[in-house]
Order: C-alpha cells, then structure tokens, then sequence
C-alpha cells in the first residue's frame, strides 16, 4: 500500500503526534524482557504462559502509548496491525514444525536399500526394509486412477464451457461442485459398497476407482478456468474458417490451453497420490511386492505410512520409516506441484488484456 | 475474472433464434459434432451418475445394516457390531465430528483471515508473494503426513497447554483434565485447524484481493486507518467469500480421516471435558473399526459413512450457493 507509507514517511502537521517507526520494535522488546522477569520471578515453568503473558504486556503497551501520544484510533489500528502479525507468527510455528521434522527425521534411512526393497521379510519393530512395494502400488493406482478420471475430466469441462447451457449443464456444476467435497472416505465406502455385493477381495484397481472418484470435480474445476481463458476470437476465426465444432475445440481450444490442463491433471494427482482412507479400504496393504493391481491387495505409500504408525506399538525403526516414506511422498507431491505451476507458468495463454 | 468469463462465453444470439437454427448454429448436425458432444455430454451426465449411485449404494447398504440394529441408531452410546443381536448407534461419531470440527474452526478462521490480510494489506510485497506460494504448497501435504506428524510431536506437545487450562480454567467443566495422555478432542481440532488454516486462507485471500482499490483509496484520502479501512472497506466485501472459505474448510474438517485416526484415542463416549482422551468421528471410527469387521460390520460402518455423506453435502451446497449468489452481485460490482 503505496499510500500508506507516503502518509508515514511525511507526518503533516495535520494528522497530529505520531510514534517513530521502531516503537513497536521497543514495545516488543520490552513486553519480552518484562514477561521473561515475571517468568522468572514467579516461577513459571511452561514457556507458553512466558509467551502469553509477553503477547498481552506487547498489545496493552502498545494500546496505551498509542493512544497517549496518537489518539485512539491511531492505537486500535496498532493493536490490529499487531494481531494481524502475531497471527501470522502463530501459524508459521505449527506449519514450519512439520515441514522440518519431516525432512530431518525423514533422512535418516532414506537411501538407495529404503526405495528398492520391499517389508517382505521384516517384521514391524526391526530396523531395515523399505518402500519399494509401496511405490509400485502408488505409481499403478494413481496412474490408472489418472488414466480414467482425466479423460472424463476433461470433456466434461469442453461440455461445459463449450456446450453446456441450461438446465443440464447448471446440474453438472452445482454436483461438480459438491463432488469436489465428498470425503475420501466416503468415495472408498461407496466403491466397498459394490465389491460387498460381488463378494470381491481387496485389489489395487479397487483403489483407483475410487481415487478416479476424487480426482475427476478437481480436473473438471480447473480444466474449465483454462478453458474459458481461450479468447473467443480464436474460436471465431476458426469457425468463419468453416471448421466444424469439434476440430475448432480440438486444434484449437485445447492446444491453447494444453499447459494450463496439463497443470490441473497434475495438481490433482498430487492431491489423490497423498489420499490414505479409500485405500485403506479398498486396497488394504500387502509386506510384499504385488506387481498386478487387478489381482491381490497392494501397498501404497500413504497406507505404508498409516500402517507403520498404527501397526508397531512404538518402535523406533518404525517410526523412522514412516518419517522416511512421508518425505518421500511430500517430495513427490511437492516437485509435481512445482513441476506443474511452472509449465502454468510457462504455457500461460497471453489474454492481451 | 467475471468480465473475463462474459467475455468468453459464447455470445448469445441477439434476437433469439428458433430451436432448430440454434441446433445449426452449434454446429451439432455433421457427425463428427454429434459424436463429439455426444462423449462431452455423457462424461457431464456420468458425473451426475456417480454421485447417484454414491448416494443409492451406500442407501442400499445402510439400509441392511439398519434393519438389523437392535438399537436405536442415532442414539446409542455404542458400536458392537459382532454381538448378537448387534448393538451400534451414531450419537457419539456425531458429537465427536461435530465439536472437533467447531474446535478447529474457533482456531482457524479468524488465524486464516488474519493471514489472509496479512498477505493482502500487511505483509511487505516482496514477502507476499513467496509466502502466498509457500502456503499454497502446504495445502498440498497429504493429511497422513499430518497425522503422522500431530500423534508424534504435537500430543507430546500438549502436555504443557494441557496443564495449564486445567490449572485456570479446569472449573469450567470444559477444560479438566485428568492427566491422561492428550490425545483428545481439543487435540484433534488443534491439529484439523493446522490442516485447513491454507485452505481458508487461499480463498479468502483472492476475496480479499478483488476488494475494490477505489474505495480503499477513497477511505485512506479521508484518513482513515488502515485498520478502518479494512473493517469498513475489505471485510464487508468479503464477508461471503470468507464465509464460503470457511464452508469448505468446515467440509474438509468434517470428512477428515487419517489425521483424527492417528491422533485420537477413541472410545464409545460422550466426555464432558475436551481434555480428556475419548470420543470418536465418524471418518475416524470408519479408518479404525474396518480391520476387525465382518461383512456386516462393513455395512454398519457404511450406515454411518451415509450420514457423514449427508452432512458434506449439506455443508458443501450451502458453501456453493453462498459463493453463487455473490458470483451475481459482484458481477454487477465490476
């Protein structure tokens, strides 16, 4: 906010006494100090309540002075200004925890024997074993699933930006829209659901169906922001050309919009790749290495991590390869997110406006 | 993005063409069109088809289960589905999904517009920019990693916030706590509230984003604060759009499965205390009871999916429709 900050640097005579620009710095400082000495003084053990007790010193402080030197308004806006910033430092710690016990605690068996070997031979509580079942079971799964739901993705999003008006296409929509909120869970319970009726056992393909299930409103919703992005002049220019419908859509639409799909089907394989109930439903897990997803059930990687969890009552090597498996897959989700913004990026059609 | 969207739609033609000279005019009558609006169509109504038979399947299951119920249902405090006659009922997956959902949402809707408005109004630009991206990113992370990451380190954690609500608010029945592992329900919606914290603020930042420039301008000329202008400017603008985010975070937290299956110790129920370990969800009661069920289990469990089912759908539509009736007037805004 340009004006903002023209208004700090000259202070009129108009707008009255104002605070110089390290106050909140000094306030800060010394609401810490103060708080460390009560801490201190009084004993207090946990750190949370050193925090607190420095977060409330901070926001009277700065009240107070505020309002003695610049008048109410100006401190009701320091004290927001001073929200706005502790909120945003009270999120970072949870999220900035995660990403750091992941990557630290998750290289310490991360290596070449971890991603080539299978829990065939390993019980739960030894060290050693790997991943390798579990990649296998994940690559297969997502794939399949992606092989089914981009297609129909896909067309849906032409049926509707290219097609659709009325009452059919507002349907679509509104059940895209809701599709996209079903809980994974509830996708796996309605694919179990048929398998109880043919008496069928876990297998890989059971999970692909139902991550398909999950994967398509994501592919439709963003596949339809790429395409109503294609300048109209282009579908016109074609069709004064008397190509038909289809082939404008076809060596048109799509080939101008090519890298903004390709980045929707990407991203919504990183959401389906990290998706653990529907295939712990359907899939149902397996020590060894199962190369067929059409017969016996699979491992995958976020089931891996579940199971290594749930099933070692606390072993240590355990909880090392769940934290090595979920690096592995943050990694995968995290360079196909990556991967994906950039040819967005890259692919971006010009919109000339 | 909505003069964009006018702009691309295909113009409508002015003075109303007949059914047939519309049917020409989209071109449908070579076949190569039929066919492929013919495969567009039927991907559109194989949507609406798969939600169906999501709703007709699960109905049909339940509905097995159902009947054989010794119990009522909705009220019962317990999930036996092995004895005979079986004995399980929904009232505590219910209370369970619907107070740590609360729970996550008290934490993290104010956090997440606080966020949002950071990003938008506060943060230096040069910050903005990578921090928008980073929590993009997070919204990414699988929710196992999350639930691997809240059972290890974040219930260990607890011990010490634990400890003090029971010191100063344990009077209030709410916060007592009998020194049981933390692995409870004010856990669990601590840990959902982390998960949904990116979610919320994605949207409400792109809300908060299209506020319109002119009249925050406007409300700075006449000097006002920056704070004034967001309450008067900003956020009565995007009080539906914070209001849809929130809808959408509320859905993932109510259908959120792995992460309340690794953190919470579950039991049959209702506690009085947040603190205290118990309680269940219903995504989480699926998650946990399905190794150990029998066909009929399955089914029982699939009852209570239905209802979960239910529930999004209600929370999910009513998000859909806030956002679409704002869709119209900020149209009419641009």
């Amino acid at each position: 906010m340009s004006h903002a900050a023209i208004v700090e640097e000259r202070p009129s005579t108009l707008r009255g006494a104002s605070l110089p620009k390290w106050s909140p710095w000094a306030i800060a400082v010394g609401s810490v100090v103060v708080a460390v000495g009560i801490g201190l003084v009084a004993g207090l053990d946990s750190k949370v309540q050193w925090g607190l007790i420095a977060g409330l010193l901070f926001l009277f402080a700065t009240y107070g002075i505020a309002a003695a030197v610049e008048g109410r308004r100006q401190a009701k806006d320091r004290i927001a200004t001073g929200l706005v910033w502790v909120a945003f430092l009270l999120a970072v710690v949870p999220l900035v925890s995660l990403v750091w016990t992941t990557v630290s605690r998750g290289v310490k068996v991360l290596d070449v024997y971890f991603l080539t070997h299978s829990m065939g031979i390993v019980a739960d509580s030894q060290p050693g074993g790997g991943i390798y079942h579990a990649i296998i079971g994940s690559i297969e799964q997502v794939g399949l699933a992606t092989i089914i739901a981009a297609p129909i993705g896909v067309l849906t999003a032409i049926y509707l930006v290219e097609y659709g008006r009325g009452k059919l296409s507002r349907a679509v929509t509104f059940f895209v829209d809701v599709m996209t909120g079903v809980p994974s869970i509830v996708a796996g319970l309605f694919i179990l659901s048929i398998m109880l009726i043919f008496e069928m056992e876990p297998f890989g393909f059971a999970g692909s169906l139902a991550l398909a299930i999950l994967m398509m409103p994501v592919v439709v919703r963003s596949t339809e922001e790429m395409l109503k992005l294609v300048p109209n002049e282009l579908r016109e220019a074609s069709l004064a050309l008397g190509v038909p419908k289809w082939r404008t859509i076809l060596k048109v639409v799509l080939p101008t919009s090519i890298g903004g799909i390709m980045t929707g089907i990407m991203l919504a394989v990183a959401r389906i790749a990290g998706e653990t109930a529907p295939v712990l439903l359907l899939v149902f897990g397996n020590r060894f290495i199962n190369n067929n997803p059409f017969e016996g059930a699979q491992q995958s990687l976020p089931l891996y991590i579940y199971q290594q969890y749930a099933n070692s009552a606390g072993a240590n090597a355990a909880y090392d390869r769940a934290w090595a498996a979920s690096l592995t897959l943050i990694a995968f989700v995290m360079i196909l997110n990556l991967v994906a913004r950039g040819i967005a990026r890259w692919k971006a059609p010009k919109s000339g406006r | 993005m909505d003069a964009s969207t006018q702009i691309t739609d295909t113009p409508p033609p002015a003075p109303e063409p007949s059914a047939e000279q519309q049917r020409a005019a989209r071109g449908a009558t070579r076949p190569g069109d039929r066919i492929f609006l013919g495969l567009s169509r039927g991907s559109g109504i194989f949507l609406l088809v798969i939600m169906a038979a999501i709703a007709v399947f699960l109905t049909y299951r339940a509905s097995l289960a159902i009947s054989k119920d010794h119990s009522n249902f909705l009220t019962t405090f317990e999930w036996n589905t092995s004895l005979n006659p079986p004995s399980f009922g929904i009232a505590v997956l219910a209370y369970g999904t619907v107070i740590s959902s609360i729970i996550a949402m008290v934490i993290a809707v104010p956090i997440a517009v606080a966020i949002a408005l950071f990003l938008t109004h506060y943060a230096p630009r040069r910050l903005s920019g990578p921090i928008a991206y980073v929590i993009d990113l997070l919204a990414a992370v699988p929710s196992i990693v999350y639930g691997l990451w809240g059972a290890l380190i974040l219930v260990p954690h607890m011990n010490g916030l634990f400890g003090w609500l029971n010191d100063y608010f344990g009077w209030i029945g709410l916060f007592s706590w009998d020194d049981g592992a933390p692995r409870s329900m004010l856990t669990v919606g601590i840990l959902l509230a982390i998960m949904i914290l990116p979610v919320i603020t994605n949207v409400s930042r792109e809300v908060f984003r299209q506020a319109p420039q002119m009249i925050e301008e406007a409300a700075l000329a006449l000097g006002a604060t920056r704070w004034e202008v967001i309450r008067m400017a900003v956020l009565p603008f995007g009080r539906s759009g914070v209001i849809s985010a929130s809808m959408l975070g509320l859905g993932r937290a109510l259908g959120e499965t792995m992460a309340v299956a690794t953190v919470l110790s579950p039991d049959f129920l209702i506690h009085a205390s947040l603190l205290n370990p118990g309680g269940g969800t219903f995504a989480q009661n699926i998650a946990s009871k399905f190794g150990e069920a029998d066909e009929f289990g399955r089914d029982a469990l699939i009852a209570s999916g239905l209802v979960l089912f239910v529930i999004t759908l209600l929370v999910n539509g009513a998000a859909r429709m806030i956002i679409a009736r704002r869709a119209e007037y900020s149209g009419a805004n641009a």
